[in-house]
C-alpha cells in the first residue's frame, strides 16, 4: 500500500498527554470530538490546519506515556495516513497497530515540515519527493504485521478466534 | 538460567522461553480504569462478549472519582453496568487508584498481569509480570484470558549501599530514569535487586516498579521475598505469596550498579521525567501547589513521612497543599495514626482516595504559570490539565518540606538519623532550615 501526503513535523518526547491531553478526558467517549484536539498541546494548529492523508513525521520515543489507546485513535481517527518517527514508546506502538494505526521507524532528519512523502508500507521505501531522496524503514515484527493485516486486533480475533501469530 | 521476566512467562504460557521469543500467556489479572475501560468494554461489545474468562476482571473508578462531569459519570455508568453482567469486580470511587488496589488485594507473584494503565508494571514489585496495555488488548486479555508477549530482554539494576536520611526510593527511581533516559528501556524489562532493595520496605519498591514505565519500560521487576511475604501476610493474603526470583546465570542485556549512599534528593523538572536533578539546583524555586499522593507516592509510608514534617508547621502562605490517600484502607489507616489531622491543621485539602489532580481531570488544576511540586509520576506538559503550568516531581519529604518553605526545598535539612538508624525529623527552631 502507497501513502501519498504532506509531513506535519514534531520534536522527540511527544507524550500521549501531548497527543490526547487530560483536560479532554470527558470526550473519550466521543471519538470525533476528542479528534478535534489530536496533538493540541504539541501544535496548536495541527488539527484544524492538516489535511486528510498528511503524515505526522516526529523524532525520538513518539507516544511515550500513559496507555491511552485514545492517542493512536484520534490521530487515524483525525486523518493521518501513518506516523513517522526515529522511535515509538512501546505501548503506543502496540494500541497502534491494534487499532490499524502504521507507523513507520526511520531517520527523520530527512523530513522537514510541509515536505511532500510517499510511503510503502510493503517495502518499507519512504521516498522524500520535495527533497528527491529515499529512505529505509524498520519493518513491523512479523506478529503485529499478521495483526495489522487482518486490520487491527478485533479484526484478528475475530477472524482466527484466538491469537494467531506466526 | 532465566531472568525474573523469562520465568513467569515460561510458566505461564507453558514451554521454557527467553528473551526475544513471541509467548501467548495466560492472563490473571485483567484490569481497567474509568478513563480507559469504556473503550475496551466497546471493544468487547463489538465482539459480542458478554462473560469475561480472565480469573480476576476488574474495573477501577479512580480516575475521575467522584465524577466532576456527565459525560464521565454516564462512562461510569457503563463500567458499572457491564461489569455487573460479565462478571468482573467493580472497584467504586473512593475505594481507591487502579495500582495501590491490585498489589493489595489482587496481585500475587507469578502472576501476569495486564492493565488499561501504564502505571500497571507497579504489581511487579510483587513479582508479577504485571504491564500496562490499550483498551483494545486488556479487553481481549480479559474476555479470553490470554494476551501475547515479546518476552523482554531485562536489564538489572543492582543497588547497594544505604540512603542517606532525607534520601527515599523515589528518588532512587527519578535518579536512574535521569540516568538512562525516558526511553533507557524500551521493550524491556528492568529488574531491581542488590542488598538495598532486600531490605527495602515493600511500599518503597512499589514507587520503584511504579515508575519503570517512565524509563520506558514493560515490566519493572523485583523477586518476591520476605518482605513481599510479610506484606502478604499482613494483609490476611498469606497464601497468595510463593518465593521467586531470578536465576543466579540469568542473562541480563546489561547491568546497572547504584551506590543508593551517593544518591541526593532528586527533583523532575518540568516536562519530562528524565529531567532529573540533584535538589540544589531547584533549591529555592517558589511553588504554588504541592500533591502528595498518587499510585506512586500516596501509600501509609509516604504519609507517615510527610505528617511527620508537617507535624505542628503550616503550609507556606502562598502554597496549596493537596494531600490524597491512594485507596480506602490508606485512608482509614492515616484517619487511625492521626496523620489527616496534621496535615488538615498544616493547612492541606485531603481528598478522597484516587489518582486526584494527577492526570488533570480535575481538583487542583493548575493556573497558568503555576508551579507544582508533586509526588506522582508524570510531568509532561499539560499533566495537571493547564498546559501552561509547570509540574515537579519529588519525593513525598521533599513535597512536605516545601510545602512549609513555598519553595522547593532539601528535606535533609530536617530529616536526620535518629537512634537504630531510625530516621528522626529535626524540629528544633534552630534546625538548618531556619538558618
Ligand atoms: S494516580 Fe496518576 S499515574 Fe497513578 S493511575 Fe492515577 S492518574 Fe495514573
Amino acid at each position: 500500500m502507497i501513502l501519498k501526503g504532506k509531513a506535519w513535523k514534531f520534536g522527540d518526547s511527544i507524550s500521549t498527554d501531548l497527543i490526547c491531553p487530560g483536560r479532554y478526558f470527558h470526550l473519550r467517549s466521543n471519538l470525533p470530538e476528542l479528534a478535534k484536539h489530536v496533538l493540541e498541546d504539541a501544535d496548536p494548529q495541527f488539527a484544524s490546519s492538516m489535511s486528510k492523508d498528511d503524515f505526522v513525521v516526529a523524532g525520538n520515543n513518539f507516544g511515550l506515556g500513559s496507555s491511552r489507546e485514545h492517542a493512536p485513535t484520534i490521530i487515524k481517527l483525525a486523518g493521518v495516513s501513518a506516523v513517522l518517527a526515529k522511535s515509538f514508546a512501546r505501548i503506543f506502538y502496540r494500541n497502534a497497530i491494534n487499532v490499524g494505526l502504521p507507523l513507520v521507524e526511520c531517520d527523520t532528519d530527512k523530513i522537514e515540515q510541509g515536505d511532500e512523502l510517499e510511503v510503502n508500507l510493503s517495502t518499507g521505501i519512504i521516498r522524500n519527493k520535495t527533497k528527491d531522496i529515499e529512505l529505509g524503514a524498520e519493518s513491523l515484527p512479523k506478529a503485529m504485521l499478521n495483526i495489522l493485516n487482518d486490520g487491527g486486533l478485533v479484526a484478528h480475533i475475530q477472524k482466527h478466534g484466538d491469537f494467531k501469530l506466526d | 538460567m532465566g531472568t525474573l521476566a523469562e520465568k513467569i512467562l515460561s510458566v505461564k504460557s507453558g514451554k521454557d522461553y527467553s528473551a526475544n521469543d513471541i509467548v501467548i500467556a495466560k492472563v490473571d489479572v485483567a484490569a481497567f480504569q474509568d478513563g480507559t475501560g469504556p473503550l475496551g468494554v466497546r471493544q468487547l461489545q463489538k465482539m459480542n462478549i458478554t462473560k469475561v474468562k480472565a480469573p480476576t476482571s476488574i474495573f477501577f473508578l479512580d480516575h475521575a472519582a467522584p465524577s466532576p462531569r456527565r459525560e464521565l459519570s454516564n462512562d461510569h455508568m457503563l463500567l458499572r453496568e457491564f461489569s455487573k453482567q460479565a462478571g468482573a469486580i467493580l472497584s467504586e470511587v473512593g475505594d481507591g487508584v487502579i495500582h495501590q488496589r491490585l498489589v493489595e488485594s489482587f496481585a500475587k507473584p507469578g502472576d501476569v498481569v495486564i492493565g488499561g494503565d501504564s502505571h500497571t508494571c507497579t504489581s511487579g514489585a510483587l513479582g508479577a509480570f504485571a504491564t500496562g496495555m490499550g483498551s483494545t488488548d486488556v479487553a481481549i486479555g480479559m474476555a479470553i484470558g490470554k494476551t501475547w508477549f515479546k518476552v523482554p530482554e531485562t536489564i538489572r539494576i543492582e543497588v547497594n549501599g544505604k540512603f542517606q536520611p532525607g534520601v527515599f526510593s523515589k528518588d532512587l527511581i527519578l535518579y536512574l530514569i535521569g540516568m538512562i533516559g525516558a526511553d533507557g528501556a524500551t521493550y524491556k524489562a528492568l529488574e531491581f535487586g542488590g542488598s538495598t532493595i532486600d531490605k527495602m520496605s515493600m511500599e518503597s519498591r512499589f514507587v520503584l516498579s511504579n515508575m519503570a514505565v517512565e524509563a520506558g519500560a514493560k515490566v519493572g521487576l523485583i523477586a518476591s521475598d520476605r518482605v513481599t511475604r510479610e506484606y502478604l501476610k499482613a494483609r490476611g493474603r498469606l497464601k497468595d505469596w510463593r518465593p521467586l526470583a531470578p536465576d543466579k546465570d540469568a542473562n541480563y542485556e546489561k547491568v546497572i550498579k547504584i551506590n543508593a549512599a551517593k544518591i541526593e534528593p532528586q527533583v523532575a523538572f518540568p516536562h519530562t521525567v528524565d529531567n532529573t536533578r540533584p535538589i540544589s539546583s531547584a533549591k529555592g524555586k517558589k511553588v504554588s501547589q504541592v500533591f502528595i499522593g498518587t499510585c506512586t507516592n500516596g501509600r501509609i509510608e509516604d504519609l507517615k513521612i510527610a505528617a511527620k514534617i508537617l507535624s505542628g508547621k503550616k503550609r507556606a502562605t502562598d502554597t496549596r497543599l493537596i494531600v490524597v490517600p491512594a485507596s480506602r484502607d490508606v485512608y482509614l489507616e492515616a484517619m487511625k495514626l492521626g496523620l489527616l489531622a496534621t496535615f488538615v491543621k498544616a493547612g492541606a485539602i485531603i481528598m478522597g482516595p484516587g489518582c486526584g489532580p494527577c492526570v488533570g481531570v480535575h481538583q487542583g488544576v493548575l493556573g497558568n504559570g503555576e508551579v507544582c511540586l508533586s509526588t506522582a509520576n508524570r510531568n509532561f506538559k499539560g499533566r495537571m490539565g493547564n498546559p501552561e503550568g509547570f509540574v515537579y516531581l519529588a519525593s513525598p519529604a521533599t513535597a512536605a518540606y516545601s510545602a512549609i518553605k513555598g519553595r522547593i526545598s532539601d528535606p535533609r535539612e530536617v530529616i536526620k538519623k535518629g537512634k537504630k538508624g531510625k530516621i528522626r525529623v529535626n524540629k528544633s527552631k534552630k534546625g538548618r532550615g531556619n538558618r
